[in-house]
């Protein structure tokens, strides 16, 4: 087989909802077709495999140009949410909320539960040294499927040879 | 779109070798496209999965998702890639006789 040494490594550097999905979609398409996936976590994106975070990542409304106010259902074509409207309580949570929903429909798991499914696929997850550290974590504080806190330089050699996809 | 024999029967397959006609498929023509993907042997366990797709797609049209497929046929996802190694979702599919799954999850 052609791609049998195919490898894809991930870069998860946002702990936001919609960031948090890129690598978990390819990430589990890569392995249905027979490619081996590294995923290494740094910065907010440590929130993905924070155990008391995974469940609570959400999206802001506030400076995110693609969030029109059609998607609240409302027919207003191309015009935004007002920024000013989404620093009101509630509007981060809302927005959150919304995705949740919209993901839901389409049978997409929320991220603990695809977090598990990419690791039972063979998916290999590791922490950033440098930022768990700058967080104050431990390995405990990580999801179970989360193989060690290792370097950059650690990073580097593990993925020799993959292509490195930075989200 | 071609053809080819298969354990003494005509199909037709696509360029990636995939059938484009379900109702050609059976179980021998399963055991000899298990073989081509490196599968010697198909187990119980590996035909409840087949089942389950032939099921699924006779209803949907489709090929069913990795995941479609760890709900519906009641398979563990480690369970599911230790049956079919290196790539269940293309290998499940063309075993079954269906196209390629369209979902991403």
């Amino acid at each position: 087989m052609a791609d049998e040494n195919r490898k894809v490594a991930f870069i998860c550097s946002k702990g936001n909802l919609d960031m948090a999905y890129p690598a978990l979609i390819m990430g589990w398409a890569a392995l249905g077709n027979g490619i081996d996936v590294t995923i290494f976590f740094t910065f907010w994106g440590l929130d993905m495999i924070n155990k008391n975070r995974v469940d609570h990542l959400e999206l802001a409304p506030v400076a995110n140009t693609s969030m029109k106010m059609s998607m609240m259902g409302v027919n207003t074509g191309n015009l935004g949410i007002p920024n000013v409207m989404g620093i009101l309580p509630g509007m981060t949570a809302f927005a959150t909320k919304l995705m949740k929903d919209k993901m839901g429909e389409l049978e997409v798991p929320p991220v603990r539960e695809y977090l598990q499914m990419l690791v039972d696929a063979g998916a290999k997850l590791y922490a950033c040294k440098m930022t768990v550290d700058m967080n104050d974590l431990k390995k405990e504080d990580f999801i179970d499927g989360v193989l060690d806190i290792v370097t950059a330089g650690d990073f580097m050699d593990m993925t020799e040879g993959s292509q490195i996809i930075f989200i | 779109m071609a053809t080819r024999t298969i354990s003494g029967k005509e199909i037709q397959v696509n360029e990636e070798g995939f059938m484009t006609n379900p109702s050609e498929w059976d179980q021998e023509i399963a055991v000899e496209l298990a073989r081509e993907e490196g599968l010697t042997e198909l187990t119980a366990q590996h035909w409840k999965i087949i089942d389950y797709c032939r099921q699924s797609a006779a209803m949907s049209g489709a090929a069913p998702t990795l995941r479609n497929i760890t709900n519906g046929a009641g398979v563990s996802t480690k369970d599911l890639f230790v049956l079919f190694p290196k790539g269940p979702a293309k290998k499940v599919a063309k075993i079954s006789g269906l196209g390629k799954p369209e979902g991403c999850v």
